[in-house]
């Protein structure tokens, strides 16, 4: 067990490397010196991994030595780009990487027999949903590019949506752990097509129900994708059924046209992805400028800080949401589609071992719980990462621990929290399973 | 469960190989077809982020520089043309949001120094920044400076001047001129200005009825193609009727048994009506096409300025052939629906004076890199080869006598020969001129000195009341002096 984590502490001395080397670059290319400050940060992040891993090394010695090493390494690569965008963000996304790191630390102190989640699924579920009409609470409401995204408090803002895909996946691992059964075995075949049992499936309705509702109300067309594609993957996962797969994406596409043609933020969004030189200087703007920024990295990329996100002379965007929506335009553009294949992988590898965890876990509580942890992160990478590349529309969600936004930061760091305490139990019943038997033979 | 965890992880496997797949496509398959996109303004900010190379006269005078504004990723370079108007013809200007014209556009990839994709990814590698390359042109400042300056007191119109033996354009100036440092601020007003249009460069885009200078070309034609020697005479009655209208002479004079001095000295129109009517249109053209008309000059300037001279049907906006129907003895003397360009005219006149021979036209003499090593030389190269140098001879001969004893004394310069040829086309009506019935295109081509030819020159003014002897011959006599003299 200590080897474990002897292995993430050696895994986070590249990431300190990167990081390091990545301020050094932004710096001298801002300032034509490599100041010590680049030194000062990288020592910073280091110190900051280093307690961390203390920590893991107390709390969770049997977890996943990779998850937080990959995890520490986006959030470095995060920084640096956005530090290179702006220094007082960079500022704030590093205050918010701290308050992630506590609030990821208090999860694992209390959450310990995480099982205590599966009691509130209903508490969980309703409140996750509650907290996504924030948005349209006149005064505490934000609209940003037509979607209401952000709830503001006094100087406090937040994305509600980060928030609710970890209630969501908490709520239906927890319900379709107990259901899996009954969806299975109650599943009826009408007309070639195996339909599930109506009675078990109302709750899973209402998960329908609430995306389309997302995409109506809330108009954050991103949010809504994820969860739904989050939803089906752990529907597939607990039933082995593929068909209520498509099913379920049938009804998804059949309410999400539905909308493209009868709300008009959803259908500009769609003719936007369709038909972007048709608005270059206005619509369009945004999805054309994103692939004209990736065009211009080529395979190596120009370079840290090297890239033009205004027009010269002037505040006008040329690269608009650099930090955010389309950060990784500006990755392909710095570091080229070499870079970008990397973050991807990285995405990957974190999706990779969230996946073995799940494989690991004993119970299916925890199956599901990593599943669809690990799933909706990588669905969050693909909805943004496949929205700036026009995979599928551009829609607003950010590039999980890469973007700039305190929500989506701490909520990340949460649900690696949640990945790590499954890991740790799973890791520990795999080592010892002579020590289990023993503790389950001996008399009570 | 475990079964479609494996299964899932194939599924995201998937999706994100789409992502990687879509990437290399936007940022390596599709990236240059991206980069030509009007609405991607990136590489236009990027060039500006490049320090663009200078441009120098032959002399060593800075005709165009890039400064410096802003710092860090906001520093940018922005174009300064220290002369003003002088040069505003044929360099153009060259901004971001105001695009580029002129040399500035067509030599730009060397102005932003942009080398082979090796050594650019080379020099991405090495963390070199591109740097522009300098180019020296063969303009010389004092004879721009001159030819500028009298095109002023005479009128709108354009001077070219080129070096018989290379092709070396030494002068290029149009009137009205217009100085490029203002492009960001006039560039609007200028493109609706109908009478001045001063960003059009008169030399290479404008076309004019070549008048009497076009029977160089016929008097070439006819010696070369051995229709006539010069010794052959031709009656040349005072007025011909030509196509059901009387083709006349200057005060209606009669030249009978005039031989090819005669009739060049006096610009004898019914000579050249008739020669041109005996040489047929498929000579005619053929020794057209061979000094360069019906094709677009082969000059180092973009091809949409520079115009293509000939015989214009205006209505199709197309250059007739052979195979049209036309007034030959009205082409043969530069009327008819005939239109060249100074640039062309001068090139006519360089081809004469080089025993035959045409070279191409070329403003650019060497490219220099930052560190002062010169890359690339111009080689003067063939265009094509018109006439023999016999004809050539016996046209310089004839042409002496224009400026000696006929139509052109005014182009004289003392103590060197000068050969040369006079034009004044008639131009009534011409709304650039304000529609006066009485205006003139007047001409002059030639070259000095005329035993040994150092530079060749076209002239021509617009809207003139007066002839080509009058206005376009004393520039020549200036402008070639001032060459001259400064060799």
């Amino acid at each position: 067990m200590t080897s474990a984590r002897n292995r993430e502490l050696l895994a986070l001395v590249p990431v300190a490397l990167l990081l390091t080397a990545g301020f050094a670059a932004v710096f001298s290319q801002e300032n034509d010196q490599v100041d010590n400050l680049s030194l000062i940060y990288g020592a910073y992040f280091l110190a900051i991994c280093l307690a961390t891993h203390v920590y893991l090394r107390i709390r969770l010695p049997n977890a996943d030595p990779y998850l937080f090493p990959l995890v520490a390494t986006l959030t470095a690569f995060g920084l640096v780009m956005i530090y290179r965008i702006d220094e007082t963000l960079a500022r704030d996304q590093a205050n918010w990487f701290v308050l992630g790191l506590i609030l990821f630390a208090l999860t694992i102190q209390f959450l310990r027999d995480y099982e205590v989640l599966e009691r509130y699924r209903y508490t969980i579920a309703i409140a996750g949903l509650a907290v996504l009409l924030a948005p349209r609470v006149p005064g505490i409401g934000q609209q940003v590019n037509g979607a209401y995204l952000g709830v503001k408090v006094g100087p406090l803002a937040f994305q509600p949506a980060e928030f609710t895909k970890i209630a969501i996946i908490v709520f239906l691992a927890s319900y379709l752990r107990e259901h899996r059964e009954v969806l299975i075995v109650g599943a009826r075949r009408v007309l070639g097509v195996t339909l599930p049992p109506l009675k078990h499936f109302g709750p899973l309705l209402v998960v329908w129900g609430a995306s389309m509702f997302m995409l109506v109300f809330i108009r954050d067309l991103g949010s809504s994708l994820m969860f739904f594609a989050a939803f089906l993957a752990l529907l597939y996962v607990a039933t082995g059924r593929f068909s209520f797969v498509v099913i379920g994406m049938a009804m998804f596409l059949v309410g999400a046209w539905f909308f493209a043609a009868t709300v008009p933020h959803v259908h500009d969004r769609v003719e936007i992805w369709l038909h972007p030189y048709n608005e270059p200087q206005g619509n369009g703007y945004q999805i054309l400028q994103s692939i004209f920024a990736q065009a211009d990295g080529g395979l190596f990329g120009k370079g840290f800080g090297e890239s033009l996100i205004t027009v010269p002379g002037t505040d006008n965007a040329l690269l608009p949401a650099a930090q955010t929506d389309a950060i990784y335009s500006l990755i392909v553009n710095e570091v080229g589609l070499f870079g970008a294949v990397g973050v991807v992988l990285v995405y990957l590898l974190i999706t990779a071992r969230g996946f073995k965890i799940a494989l690991l876990a004993s119970d299916g509580f925890s199956k599901l719980l990593a599943v669809g942890l690990s799933s909706v992160f990588a669905i969050q990478a693909f909805v943004i990462i496949g929205g700036v590349t026009r995979v599928i529309p551009l829609t607003g969600v950010t590039l999980p621990l890469i973007s700039y936004g305190g929500s989506s930061i701490v909520a990340n760091f949460v649900l690696l929290a949640l990945l790590l305490l499954v890991s740790d139990r799973a890791r520990r019943e795999a080592q010892e399973p002579a020590g289990r038997l023993a503790a389950m033979g001996s008399p009570a | 469960m475990n079964r479609q965890i494996v299964k899932l992880f194939g599924f995201i496997v998937v999706l994100f190989g789409i992502l990687i797949g879509f990437t290399s496509y936007w940022s390596v398959f599709d990236a240059e077809a991206l980069k030509e996109q009007n609405a991607n303004k990136r590489p236009l900010f990027e060039q500006q982020q490049i320090p663009r190379g200078r441009i120098f006269t032959a002399d060593g005078t800075l005709i165009a520089k890039s400064v410096a504004k802003g710092r860090g990723a906001n520093k940018r370079y922005v174009r300064r043309y220290p002369e003003g108007d002088l040069f505003g013809h044929p360099i153009g200007y060259s901004f971001v949001r105001y695009g580029q014209s002129e040399f500035e556009k067509f030599h730009n990839e060397e102005l932003i120094g942009e080398g082979s994709e090796f050594s650019s990814i080379a020099d991405e590698l090495l963390g070199r920044t591109q740097e522009g390359n300098d180019i020296v042109t063969n303009i010389d400042t004092e004879a721009q400076r001159v030819a500028l300056g009298d095109l002023e007191e005479q009128g709108f119109g354009a001077v070219v001047a080129i070096e018989p033996s290379t092709g070396a354009v030494k002068v290029m100036a149009s009137n009205a001129p217009y100085d490029p440092n203002r492009v960001p601020y006039d560039l609007e007003k200028w493109n609706t200005d109908e009478i001045e249009r001063p960003l059009f460069n008169r030399a290479t885009q404008g076309l004019y009825p070549p008048g009497s200078t076009f029977k160089v070309v016929t008097a070439a034609a006819g010696l070369d193609s051995g229709a006539i020697t010069p010794e052959t005479a031709i009656d040349a009655p005072g007025s011909l009727e030509v196509e059901g209208t009387p083709l006349e002479n200057d005060f209606g004079e009669d030249f009978f048994g005039a031989t090819l001095d005669t009739a060049l000295t006096n610009s004898v129109n019914t000579w050249f009506g008739q020669l041109g009517q005996q040489l047929g249109n498929d000579t005619l053209f053929e020794y057209m096409e061979r000094f360069g008309f019906n094709a677009k000059p082969a000059i180092d300037l973009p091809e949409e300025e520079v115009s293509e001279s000939g015989v214009w049907d205006i209505e199709n906006e197309e250059v007739l052939t052979a195979a049209d129907p036309v007034d030959l003895a009205r082409v043969a003397i530069g009327q008819e629906r005939l239109l060249a360009s100074p640039l062309q005219m001068a090139q006519v006149a360089a081809a004469v004076a080089n025993g035959g021979e045409m070279m191409k036209p070329q403003i650019w003499k060497r490219v220099v890199d930052p560190d002062g090593r010169t890359v690339d030389t111009m080689d003067p190269s063939v265009y094509s080869k018109p006439i023999s140098e016999e004809t050539a001879a016996e046209l310089t001969t004839a042409m002496e006598g224009v400026v000696n004893e006929g139509t052109g004394t005014n182009a004289a310069i003392s103590g060197v020969p000068v050969a040369g040829k006079t034009g004044t086309a008639e131009t009534p009506g011409n709304l650039a001129c304000g529609g006066g019935e009485n205006e003139n295109q007047a001409w002059f081509i030639g070259f000095a000195p005329a035993d040994d030819p150092q530079i060749a020159i076209a002239a021509s003014v617009e809207c003139t009341e007066q002839f080509g002897n009058d206005v376009a011959a004393p520039i020549f006599a200036d402008v070639a002096e001032t060459i001259l003299n400064g060799e």
